[in-house]
C-alpha cells in the first residue's frame, strides 16, 4: 500500500487536494522551467499520489521551481502543484533529507536568520554570508560592485526598533519548538 | 388524352443559373398532352402553390408535372396541393431538373436545358399514364406485446398500460426484474436497485391492462405491423392460466398460446460476459477473480458478503480491472460498454464504506462519464474513498500463494507495476441476450455485428427497427445504464402508443399487383421479395400481396416470369414512354 | 476606518493618505523605484506614510522553508497598519503578494489559520483596511484621467512594452487583480503617458526572479527569452513593477537582443520601473537622476526619442 501517511502530509501542509488531479499535463505544459526539471509538475503529483516520498524529497525539480505560481492559475482542478512542491521543499528541508540544492537552502536560511535578527533584509550580509557558506565567492561580483558604487547595496543594516516582536514571531512558528497545524 | 399542366421551378437561381427555365417552358408546351406550361421562381412557396391550385381549376388539368427539385424534397408538398385542388395526389409527379441537371451540369448550360426538357417529357409520359390511386388502410391491434420482463420491459410496458391498452409481458425467467435485480447501490446516490424494482414489479403485478407471463418465451412471429401473430410458449402452466380468448394446446409441460397484437417491443437485456474469455486474467478459473455483477451481489446486504471466495476472508486489497474484455477488437468484443467506470467507482466507494480498511485500485483506460453529474462523482471515489487510478491495462493476473497476482502499468508515470490483491473485479461488457440473433430472425429485426439489435436510424430513430411495428427499447439496443434504459423503453412506448392512437393504419398505394390471369403460382416473387409481403393464395393458387408489408422495390416484377406482377404506376408501359423520351 | 476609493475616476479626494510598506528593497537594489514613487506622489498631492517599524516579509525564503512563517511575517505589519487604518500600498509585487495572502487567510482562510497568524503575531485582525499593489492604486485609484492631466511631456516615440511578471496576478483568488492570460491596466497607463505600448503576449511570464540569486541560470534563461520576445515585438525598452523582475532583467541579460532599435547594435534592452516614466511623463527635473542607478542605462534610447 503506499505511503497514506506521506500523502495525507503533503495533502495536509499544501492545503490541496491531489486526488483530484486527473493529470492533464495543462501545469507541465506551462511551466516556464520545466524543461530543467526530471519530472515536472504533473509527475510529481503522480509520484505524490503513489507516495514516493524518498524520490521526492531528493528531486531536484522542487528547487527549480519558480514559485511562478501559473501552474495553480491555469489547472482546471484548482490544485495549485506550487503550493505541493513548496510543501515538499519544506518536508525534505524538515526532515533533514538529501536536499538536492543544499546551496538553495543555504541561502533561505541566511536570508531568514537576518530577518530574525533584524526584522529586515540586508543585501552585503545575506550575498556574503551565501558565497562564503558555498564557496561561490566571485559570481555577480561585477554587478555587485555596479550596485554599491550607484548606492543600492547599504553597508549598514536598517534594524527595527522591536525586534523582540518578529522573535516571537520566529518562535511561534517554528516546527521544532511547536506542533504547527494548519490548513484543517 | 390527359390535360397536364408543366410548371418549371427556378429554384431561384439554384436551376435557372444553369437551365434556361424559358426554353424548358417553350419545349414542354409542344407536348400534346400538356395544356398549360409555365415558370416560376419559388414552386414551394405558397404563392407558387397557389399558383398549381389556381391553374388546375382554370384548366380543368388532370395531371402535374413540377420540374424542380429531387421529389425527396417537395413531393408530398405538390400532391397535398394538387389534392387540395380535387386532383388525385397521385396524379402529380416531381421532374428532378436540379440535383440531377442544374446542380451536376453547371458548366454546360445547352446540354444541361436539353437534358432538363428529357426528363420533363418523361415525367409528362409518366403522369399521362398514371393511375388515380387511394392510400390503402389496414386495421390496427390495439394490444402490445413487451418481450423482456427486466427495466426496460416493465417500463415500456406501464406506459402503455397506463394510456388504456392492453399488454402482454413475455419474461423468459420464473421473475421479473432482469439484471437490475441483481445490483445493490446505483449510482449516483447509492440507492438500492432491488428496492426500486419492488415498486415498479407491484405495480406491473397489479396493473389491469398488464397480463405477466413468467416462464414464458417468444417462439414465432408471424403478420405485420397492426397486425402480428405471436406465438408465446409458456411453461407450468400454474402460473398461467389460459384465458377464453387464447387458443391453448397443452403438453405436459408446456403451453402454447398465441397472441394478436399491434406492436411489439424488445426488450431482452443483456448477459454476462463469460470469463473464459480472459484466458489472461484466470479464464474464469481463478476463484478470487469475479466480475462487477458478482461484486454487485456481494456489495448488498451491508456489505456482510465481501468475502474472498477460495478462504471466506475479508478482502482488504480489491482490484477493479476495467474494460475487461471491452475496447478490445482483436481478443474481445470492440465497443464500450458505457456503464463500468461509473460503477467501477461506485463499487469502490460502497467497498470502502463497508471496509473501512480496505483498499481499491482501479486500471483504467479512460475515465467516461458523461452523464450529469457523472464525472464528479468519479471525482468522489478519487477524493473520498482513496481509490487509487491507475492507468493502464492490465497484462496479467494470476495466482501466487494465498494472493491474487495483478501486472498492470500506470502510463501517467510511466512505470508497470504488480499488485497482490485479495480480489480482483472485472468490469467485462455487457453482451446481448444469446437468444437475441435468433429471435431476431424470427421477427425480421436485425441485429448488428455484435448481437446487439440494430435501431432504424442511428441518429433519428434510436427506438424503432426498420421492420415496422418492432421497436426496442434497453440493453438489447445497446448497452446502456438504468436512466437511459428507462428514457428508451418509454419512447418505445410512445411509438407504440403513436400507432394505437389510430383505428386504422394508411399505407402508401405505390404497392404490387398481381394480373391475375398472367400468374402461375410459381412462387418467385414470395423468395423474392425481402419484406415478406408476397405469398401464394392456398386455394387459388396464385400470387397475392399484403399491401401493408409491400414497400413498392419491385423485386417481385424482376422475378416474375410472366410479367403478372407490377407496381401501381411503375408499369413497363410508362417506362418504356420515359425511356423514348430520354434516350 | 478606510478611505475607499472615490466613485469616479477623476478626482481623488483631498487628504487621501496611504501606509507606505516599501519592502527591504526599496531602499536598496530598487532605490529608483522608491524614489521615483515619492515624486510622482508628491506630484499628485497624495501623502504616503511609511509603516512604522515595518518588517521584512521574507518572500520567497519563508515560503520556502516554512509556510507558517510566511503567513506570520507579514501579519506584524497588518497589525501595525490597521492601528491607522489606512490602507497600506505595496510596491513590491513579491511583498505584495505576501501580505495580500496573509489578508486572505485573516478573512476567508481557515480559522486555525488566523489563530495562527493572530497568536505569533499577538493582535486581533479588525479587516479596517485594504493591502493594495501600487499599479491598482495609481491606475484604478487615483485613475488615468488624473495621470493624464498631470502629463506635460508626452513619451511620444518610446516603444515599450508592459510587464507585470507573476505574483502581482497570481494566484488570482488572492490578487483579485486582472486577468493572468491579458492584463491591461499597465498598458492603457503607459498609454495614457503618450507611450508607444508594443502589443504582446508575454506579459505574465516568469522572468525567474525568486532563483535570479540561488539558481542564476534559471533565470538567465527566463529572462534572455522574455526580451527577445520584447524586442520581436518591437520595443525599445521593457516596463516592469517589481524590483525582482526589474533587477533580474537588468542583470541576467547576456545575449544582446538579436536585432538593435535605436540603441547602438548589440546593446542590451533597458528597463524602467512605471513610475519612473511616469514621473518622466510628468516633467518631473529629478527623473534624470534615476537612470544613474540603472545597471542598464536607458540614456541613449530616451535621448534618441527625444526624452
Amino acid at each position: 500500500m503506499p505511503d497514506f501517511n506521506f500523502i495525507d502530509q503533503v495533502n495536509t501542509l499544501s492545503e490541496q487536494t491531489i486526488e483530484l488531479c486527473y493529470h492533464c499535463h495543462k501545469c507541465t505544459a506551462g511551466c516556464p522551467v520545466v524543461d530543467q526539471m526530471e519530472y515536472g509538475p504533473d509527475r510529481i503529483l503522480r509520484m505524490v499520489q503513489f507516495g514516493e516520498k524518498e524520490k521526492l524529497l531528493k528531486s531536484d525539480d522542487i528547487w527549480v521551481c519558480v514559485g511562478c505560481e501559473t501552474c495553480g492559475a491555469r489547472c482546471p482542478n484548482e490544485i495549485n502543484a506550487s503550493r505541493v512542491l513548496g510543501a515538499l521543499r519544506e518536508i525534505a528541508y524538515l526532515e533533514n533529507a538529501a536536499i538536492a540544492e543544499p546551496g538553495a537552502v543555504k541561502f533561505h536560511r541566511i536570508f531568514l536568520s537576518l530577518v530574525q535578527r533584524t526584522g529586515r533584509m540586508h543585501e552585503v550580509s545575506l550575498l556574503a554570508l551565501h558565497k562564503l557558506w558555498t564557496l561561490n565567492l566571485f559570481s555577480d561580483l561585477p554587478a555587485g560592485a555596479r550596485l554599491f558604487m550607484m548606492g543600492k547595496v547599504p553597508l549598514m543594516p536598517s534594524i527595527i526598533k522591536r525586534r523582540s516582536e518578529v522573535k516571537r514571531i520566529f518562535d511561534a512558528t517554528d516546527p521544532k519548538k511547536k506542533q504547527v497545524s494548519h490548513g484543517d | 388524352m390527359s390535360r397536364i399542366g408543366v410548371f418549371i421551378c427556378h429554384c431561384g437561381i439554384n436551376i435557372a443559373g444553369t437551365v434556361d427555365v424559358t426554353a424548358v417552358v417553350e419545349q414542354v408546351r409542344k407536348h400534346p398532352d400538356v395544356v398549360f406550361a409555365a415558370d416560376y421562381k419559388y414552386m414551394c412557396s405558397d404563392p407558387g402553390q397557389e399558383l398549381i391550385k389556381k391553374t388546375i381549376a382554370e384548366y380543368q388539368l388532370d395531371g402535374v408535372v413540377v420540374a424542380a427539385c429531387s421529389p425527396a424534397m417537395h413531393e408530398t408538398t405538390f400532391r397535398r396541393a394538387v389534392a387540395s385542388a380535387g386532383v388525385n395526389s397521385f396524379r402529380c409527379e416531381c421532374a428532378n431538373i436540379r440535383e440531377q441537371v442544374s446542380w451536376v451540369h453547371q458548366d454546360h448550360k445547352e446540354e444541361a436545358t436539353i437534358k432538363a426538357v428529357a426528363i420533363s417529357r418523361s415525367i409528362i409520359e409518366k403522369v399521362s399514364r398514371n393511375e388515380t390511386l387511394e392510400p390503402i388502410t389496414a386495421a390496427v391491434t390495439h394490444r402490445a406485446l413487451v418481450i423482456g420482463g427486466g427495466i426496460a420491459g416493465m417500463q415500456a410496458a406501464l406506459d402503455v398500460a397506463n394510456a388504456g391498452f392492453p399488454v402482454i409481458l413475455v419474461e423468459r425467467q420464473p421473475q421479473l426484474g432482469g439484471k437490475m435485480a441483481q445490483l445493490s447501490g446505483t449510482y449516483l446516490n447509492f440507492i438500492a436497485a432491488p428496492g426500486m424494482l419492488l415498486k415498479i414489479i407491484h405495480k406491473v403485478n397489479t396493473h389491469p391492462n398488464i397480463q405477466v407471463l413468467t416462464n414464458a418465451e417468444v417462439k414465432n412471429v408471424e403478420g405485420y405491423v397492426g397486425n402480428f401473430q405471436v406465438r408465446v410458449d409458456v411453461k407450468n402452466l400454474d402460473q398461467n392460466p389460459a384465458s377464453a380468448e387464447q387458443e391453448a394446446i397443452q403438453t405436459p409441460s408446456m403451453v402454447e398460446f398465441t397472441f394478436e397484437v399491434g406492436a411489439l417491443i424488445v426488450a431482452t437485456g443483456w448477459e454476462r460476459y463469460s470469463q473464459a474469455l480472459l484466458p489472461e486474467y484466470g479464464g474464469g478459473e481463478i476463484p478470487d477473480v469475479i466480475d462487477g455483477l458478482a461484486f454487485e451481489q456481494m456489495l448488498a446486504d451491508g456489505g456482510r458478503r465481501i468475502r474472498r471466495p477460495s478462504d471466506g476472508k475479508v478482502p482488504n486489497e480489491v482490484v477493479f480491472v476495467q474494460c475487461a474484455g471491452s475496447r478490445d477488437p482483436e481478443r474481445g468484443v470492440p465497443y464500450c460498454s458505457k456503464v463500468c467506470c461509473m460503477y467501477v467507482a461506485k463499487q469502490a466507494m460502497m467497498y470502502k464504506e463497508r471496509v473501512p480498511g480496505g483498499q481499491p485500485y482501479i486500471f483504467y483506460i479512460d475515465i467516461r462519464s458523461a452523464g450529469k453529474g457523472y464525472d464528479e462523482y468519479v471525482q468522489r471515489a478519487m477524493t473520498d474513498c482513496h481509490a487509487i487510478y491507475l492507468r493502464g491495462k492490465v497484462s496479467k493476473i494470476f495466482r501466487d500463494g494465498g494472493k491474487v497476482i495483478v501486472w498492470g502499468a500506470d502510463t501517467l508515470s510511466g512505470r508497470s507495476l504488480e499488485i497482490a490483491a485479495d480480489l480482483v473485479v472485472l468490469a467485462t461488457p455487457m453482451t446481448p441476450d444469446p437468444g437475441a440473433v435468433d429471435l431476431g430472425q424470427r421477427l425480421h429485426a436485425s441485429t448488428d455485428a455484435n448481437g446487439f439489435f440494430t435501431e432504424a436510424h442511428v441518429k433519428l430513430r434510436p427506438v424503432e427497427t426498420l421492420t415496422a411495428g418492432i421497436f426496442l427499447a434497453g440493453a438489447a439496443q445497446g448497452p446502456k445504464d438504468i436512466p437511459e434504459t428507462v428514457a428508451q423503453a418509454s419512447a418505445a412506448a410512445a411509438k407504440t402508443l403513436q400507432l394505437f392512437s389510430h383505428e386504422k393504419m394508411t399505407v402508401s398505394p405505390l404497392v404490387a399487383t398481381v394480373t391475375a390471369e398472367l400468374c402461375a403460382g410459381c412462387g418467385a416473387c414470395v423468395l423474392a421479395c425481402p419484406y415478406g409481403a408476397r405469398s401464394i393464395h392456398p386455394l387459388w393458387n396464385i400470387a397475392t400481396v399484403n399491401a401493408s408489408l409491400c414497400q413498392g422495390c419491385g423485386a417481385c416484377v424482376v422475378a416474375c416470369p410472366n410479367k403478372a406482377s407490377q407496381v401501381h404506376n411503375w408499369r413497363p408501359d410508362q417506362i418504356m414512354a420515359m425511356l423514348d423520351e430520354v434516350l | 476606518m478606510a478611505i475607499k476609493a472615490p466613485e469616479s475616476e477623476t478626482q481623488v479626494g483631498k487628504g487621501v493618505e496611504f501606509s507606505y510598506y516599501p519592502g527591504c528593497s526599496l531602499h536598496s537594489t530598487a532605490r529608483e523605484f522608491n524614489d521615483s514613487i515619492q515624486a510622482i506622489f508628491k506630484a499628485l498631492g497624495i501623502k504616503l506614510v511609511e509603516l512604522e517599524d515595518w518588517n521584512c516579509c521574507s518572500a520567497a525564503s519563508a515560503t520556502t522553508l516554512n509556510h507558517a512563517l510566511s503567513l506570520a511575517l507579514p501579519g506584524r505589519n497588518l497589525a501595525i497598519a490597521q492601528k491607522s487604518g489606512r490602507d497600506m500600498v505595496i510596491p513590491c509585487t513579491g511583498c505584495y503578494n505576501r501580505h495580500k495572502t496573509t489578508e486572505f487567510e485573516l478573512r476567508h482562510g481557515h480559522s486555525s489559520n488566523r489563530a495562527l497568524i493572530e497568536e505569533s503575531v499577538g493582535f486581533k485582525y479588525q479587516g479596517n483596511f485594504e493591502v493594495r499593489s501600487l499599479l491598482d492604486v495609481v491606475g484604478n485609484q487615483i485613475g488615468l484621467e488624473n495621470v493624464r492631466q498631470h502629463v506635460q511631456k508626452p513619451l511620444t516615440g518610446l516603444k515599450v512594452v508592459g510587464y507585470y511578471g507573476c505574483l502581482l496576478l497570481r494566484p488570482t483568488e488572492i490578487t483579485q487583480f486582472e486577468n493572468p492570460e491579458n492584463p491591461t491596466l499597465l498598458n492603457e497607463l503607459l498609454r495614457t503617458l503618450g507611450a508607444d505600448v508594443q502589443p504582446w503576449s508575454y506579459a505574465s511570464d516568469c522572468c525567474g526572479g525568486d532563483q535570479t540569486l540561488v539558481k542564476p541560470d534559471i533565470a538567465v534563461r527566463l529572462v534572455n527569452r522574455l526580451v527577445d520576445r520584447a524586442q520581436e515585438a518591437g520595443a525599445q525598452a521593457m516596463v516592469t513593477v517589481c524590483p525582482l523582475c526589474q533587477m533580474s532583467l537588468e542583470m541576467r541579460q547576456t545575449v544582446p537582443p538579436k536585432a538593435a532599435g535605436p540603441s547602438a547594435a548589440g546593446a542590451k534592452m533597458p528597463l524602467f520601473y512605471f513610475t519612473e516614466l511616469i514621473g518622466l511623463a510628468f516633467g518631473l527635473e529629478e527623473a534624470q537622476s534615476w537612470w544613474k542607478k540603472h545597471l542598464i542605462s536607458p540614456v541613449s534610447l530616451l535621448r534618441s526619442v527625444g526624452l
